[in-house]
């Protein structure tokens, strides 16, 4: 009984809250199901099944609160947890930042959910595999890779009468192959709502690729080169920014997005006129869900408009606090390209750096949102438009801030997953000049 | 990843590896932490359900992990509590061997009829995984050791004391830094409490009772003149131990340029060193890239040994198994085999130790049954072993597994895991002043900060949390902007001085991330001072 649907979630909810004796009471509930597949030198490992289903209730008295949560579903233990929340809240310290429960609104149905990969099973996910595992023997490459289905459903309700619900789908596939000399690595990552989407032939295929042409790879002088990175690679990297998006962090002063002497960046031009950032929960490649906690509605909202600083997001305390509206933080991100494939960025490129994937990256100023990482499994040389031939993995120091401040081109957006969060983006290609490579390394 | 989640990573901040495990589970009052669970005899009968319903079906080996899961965290910020979180978590994770092949299978109902339908679940799974398999699994012999027992020896059970006095000491932290002149300041006390049972097939039925804390803060200051901020973290360390961490005593304190602790901890008296020193990074001086020695306190030094020297001992990564997420090792198994492979310096001795005192990795038993011990990986600067567990011993001519099988909670399945790796004290006495007195050109590190190192764990970067400039033998002051890049093997060729045992101290890391899907992993290392010579540092100030 993991997936609930609508009306059922209703019912269960409303019957949560009868319970309630609180000021104010919110129910959540939320359920998942899925199964994985891990493998490595060309065999399965492990493989598991999850299923979980969690009702959580915070109750609250004044500006007290308490949040109990339970996974049992009987009439005795819906009283239990709602009782439970009601002591701990009346035991909590007050929260003088607490935020009174919204009322009913009317939220977009999410358009994430995939009958295909909500019925996926375990052999769907041998086969997959088996086709991965293939395509590596066959390359006479060593396979190691991961596959993970999830289809889940959140649903919230309270006691001014606001219910939401939403429910979707996720695949994500990830593959390395290494040759046996252990001189070429290559990988690709994958994710979708619709597993139908997702051909891990293909995706084998591109790391076969990449693992061989990889190999034998030479040590270039560490230094400032233009670098195109492949959506993957850009998709971790930015990702560490789109966290934050936070305007109370940057109002307090510590933050990228502070300004220098007080206040916030909205307004300002602080990346080239070429990048525009936003979300939008009904993208029909990157459907996301259409309200969050607080009980807000997402919209299409713009982050950064060619350039300049249109948003950061607001909690409702924040907002108040400030006078403005509450802007939720996204539910996902996109970043608008050009219509260049990734073939005409390397062709327009007299000497650069092909960057398949980057790895490791971590915050080193959070001031200026200084990133170091490596990069990983496929670095190529560019000269006159072509790759001449592959290069040892660098380690770079560069702010993706100041790197949207160096764009040169963008390819065309395309549906890329991050490698560390598995979370799905949609980002182009981008080619940037003087990107800050430190140190060599002697990885594959 | 869930929308829920990425609320949960913005909320974290910047570069977690994984979602500490303290997230999950469930909320409970904690009233039931003070609830023994279910009795030892019942934990018995169950473990047998499992084992034989296992045979029954097919399986070769068994093993049956019953656990429950306490975990608690406080968290405030400035003048106000901002969460309190107490979650409890119970299950089975049931782990067989049919047809040659692993399979595992968990459930959080833990009845007979549900425990017995799990492992032949479990069987299920491992006969389907069968069919794409390659080599039948090959485990290291192991001796039942029949019902026995293990606890972390504690003082004070950290889930007894109330919540308003973690609460209080965490608000009298922050009023500290407030009152110092800090803008803002976060602290947090974390608890962990596993009570774990494990029976096998091989005749083990085993209880153990593992208590872990981390109590944490990081104060920022700004000026906001120039717009410009500065954090310190504490230097605490998570530990395997009880509340008594938090009384610290006088022979607990090292001295020095800041007060450093060894066992237990003032943490009152390091945040108002804390607020001072965050004072002086916003003066301090921007370093001058180039060749330093370094001088690398504990605090510090236990995350370059966590990344360049435990990571890359993991046999698991040696064979190609984390080839696709953590990444593999370039210490191959060629050049174990070698018997000459200088890692380091001769003066370069690690130990691999899952029994030290007070360490985060400290356990009687791991988590396939196998009492837990202690041996060299890097012997005169040689690598002399590795990290393994009862299915990779027999690669590494083991005819006994290391113990180093562990899994973040009942419902993940147990894999290799690193045990506490420590760099050995120097064998002839010297004093960190000593060392110091001798350095001409060098840099002084505290604590720990930014890491990053690459899949093979041949390069890394580390920062830290307040860097000294030392010229001729004297600390002249502050440097900012530090950060030192190197490559592994280099960099421990190059270490000409560790201070003596007097100096050693643990420090260490509550959520170290491997696997797919991802589990945490609680791992210490222990060293005293020590000097590297010649080491790149950057300066990593820039401007946007």
């Amino acid at each position: 009984m993991a997936i609930l649907h609508k009306e059922a979630t209703k019912a269960l909810l409303q019957k949560v809250l009868s319970f309630s004796k609180a000021d104010e009471c919110e129910v959540s509930l939320r359920g998942t199901e899925g199964g994985n597949i891990r493998y490595a030198r060309n065999a399965i490992s492990t493989a598991g099944d999850i299923s979980t289903l969690t009702l959580s209730v915070t109750s609250s008295f004044g500006k007290r609160s308490g949040t109990a949560t339970i996974n049992e579903f009987t009439d005795d233990a819906l009283k239990r947890v709602v009782a439970r929340s009601e002591e701990l809240a009346k035991l909590a310290p007050e929260n003088p930042e607490y935020m009174p429960l919204r009322g009913p609104a009317e939220f977009k149905d999410a358009p994430g959910y995939v009958e295909a990969t909500a019925n996926m099973t375990p052999d769907d996910r041998a086969e997959a595999v088996a086709k991965s595992i293939n395509v590596a023997k066959e390359a006479k490459l060593e396979a190691a890779g991961f596959i993970e289905n999830t289809t889940g459903f959140n649903a919230i309700m309270n006691s001014k009468g606001l219910f939401a619900y939403d429910t979707d789908t996720n695949v994500v596939f990830t593959i390395t192959t290494r040759n046996s000399a252990g001189t070429g690595s290559g990988f690709a990552g994958r994710g979708f709502n619709d597993f139908r989407k997702l051909d891990t032939h293909e995706a084998t295929r591109i790391a076969a690729m990449k693992a061989n042409s990889s190999a034998d790879a030479k040590a270039i002088e560490p230094g400032k080169y233009t670098v195109i990175l492949e959506p993957i690679a850009a998709t971790y990297m930015l990702e560490n920014m789109f966290r934050g998006l936070d305007a109370r962090n940057a109002d307090e002063g510590r933050s990228f997005m502070s300004k220098p002497g007080g206040g916030n960046r909205i307004g300002e031009q602080l990346m080239d006129e070429k990048v525009t950032i936003y979300s939008d929960p009904f993208h029909p490649e990157l459907p996301g869900p259409t309200w969050n906690r607080d009980g807000l509605p997402l919209e299409k909202t713009t982050w950064i408009d060619k350039g300049v600083v249109k948003n950061l997001a607001y909690s409702p305390y924040w907002a108040q606090k400030k006078g403005v509206q509450p802007v939720p933080m996204p539910s996902n991100i996109i970043m608008e390209g050009g219509t260049a494939s990734l073939e005409e960025l390397i062709k327009s490129t007299e000497k650069g750096i092909l960057v398949s994937r980057l790895w490791y990256i971590r915050l080193v100023d959070a001031q200026t949102l200084l990133l170091t990482g490596l990069t990983r499994d496929g670095t190529f040389y560019i000269e006159n438009g072509e790759i001449k031939y592959p290069v040892k993995n660098l380690r770079f120091n560069e702010s993706p801030v100041i790197m949207l401040n160096n764009v040169e081109a963008l390819g065309k957006t395309e549906r890329s997953v991050s490698i560390e969060s598995y979370r799905s983006f949609m980002i182009p290609p981008i080619k940037v000049r003087d990107f800050t490579f430190t140190s060599l390394s002697d990885a594959v | 990843m869930k929308r829920k989640d990425f609320i949960q990573l913005s909320a974290m901040g910047l570069g977690a590896l994984v979602l500490p495990k303290f997230t999950f589970g469930t909320p409970v009052d904690p009233s039931r932490f003070l609830n023994d669970g279910i009795d030892v005899k019942i934990k018995k009968e169950l473990a047998d359900v499992a084992l034989n319903a296992a045979k029954a079906k097919g399986a070769t080996y068994a093993d049956v992990r019953i656990g429950r899961y306490l975990n608690q965290m406080v968290m405030t910020r400035e003048t106000r509590v901002q969460n309190i979180a107490n979650t409890e978590s119970f299950g089975v994770g049931i782990r067989v061997i049919a047809n040659g092949c692993w399979g595992f299978a968990a459930t959080n109902n833990v009845t007979r009829e549900e425990v017995a339908k799990t492992a032949e679940r479990a069987v299920a799974v491992a006969k389907a995984n069968s069919r794409v398999k390659a080599e039948p699994v090959r485990l290291a012999p192991q001796e039942g050791y029949g019902e026995v027992s293990w606890k972390t020896p504690i003082e004070i059970n950290t889930f007894t004391v109330p919540v308003k006095d973690k609460v209080d000491l965490l608000l009298s932290v922050n009023d500290a830094a407030l009152k110092g002149g800090a803008n803002f300041v976060n602290s947090a006390i974390m608890a962990i409490n596993e009570q774990k049972y494990f029976a096998s097939t091989d005749g083990s039925y085993i209880d153990q009772d593992i208590h872990r804390l981390f109590p944490t803060f990081t104060v920022t200051k700004i000026d906001r003149g120039s717009g410009k901020f500065e954090t310190r973290k504490s230097l605490s360390s998570p530990v395997g131990m009880g509340y008594e961490y938090l009384n610290a005593r006088p022979e607990d304190k090292v001295g020095g340029i800041v007060t450093r602790y060894r066992g237990r901890y003032d943490m009152l008296e390091d945040v108002q060193n804390a607020t001072r020193d965050v004072e002086q990074k916003l003066k301090a001086t921007s370093v001058q890239p180039g060749k330093y020695d370094l001088i690398l306190d504990p605090s510090h030094l236990w995350l370059t040994i966590h990344e360049s020297v435990a990571h890359p001992t993991e046999l698991d990564r040696v064979l190609g198994y984390e080839a696709n997420y953590a990444g593999t090792s370039f210490l191959t198994l060629d050049k174990w085999k070698s018997g000459n492979f200088n890692f380091g310096s001769k003066i370069v001795n690690v130990v691999a130790d899952k029994l030290q005192p007070g360490s985060l990795g400290a356990v009687g038993y791991d988590d396939e049954g196998v009492k837990c011990g202690q041996w060299d990986l890097i012997k005169d600067g040689i690598l002399v072993n590795y990290q393994a567990i009862r299915d990779q011993a027999h690669i590494i001519g083991l005819n006994r597994s290391q113990g180093c099988c562990y899994a973040q909670s009942w419902a993940d399945v147990q894999f290799q895991r690193m045990p506490n790796v420590s760099l050995q004290p120097g064998k002839t006495p010297l004093s960190v002043d000593d060392m110091i007195r001798n350095v001409e050109k060098g840099i002084y590190i505290i604590g720990d900060g930014s890491f990053s190192i690459d899949q093979q764990r041949y390069n890394f970067q580390f920062g830290g949390q307040t860097f000294y400039e030392i010229k001729n033998g004297q600390i002249t002051g502050m440097l900012k902007d530090v950060a030192y890049q190197a490559n592994t093997r280099e960099f421990w060729n190059s270490c000409t001085a560790i201070a003596d045992k007097s100096d050693y101290r643990l420090g260490g890391a509550f959520n170290d991330g491997k696997g797919q899907p991802g589990q945490s992993n609680a791992v210490s290392h222990g060293s005293s001072t020590t000097r590297f010579n010649g080491v790149n540092v950057i300066n990593t100030a820039r401007k946007i």
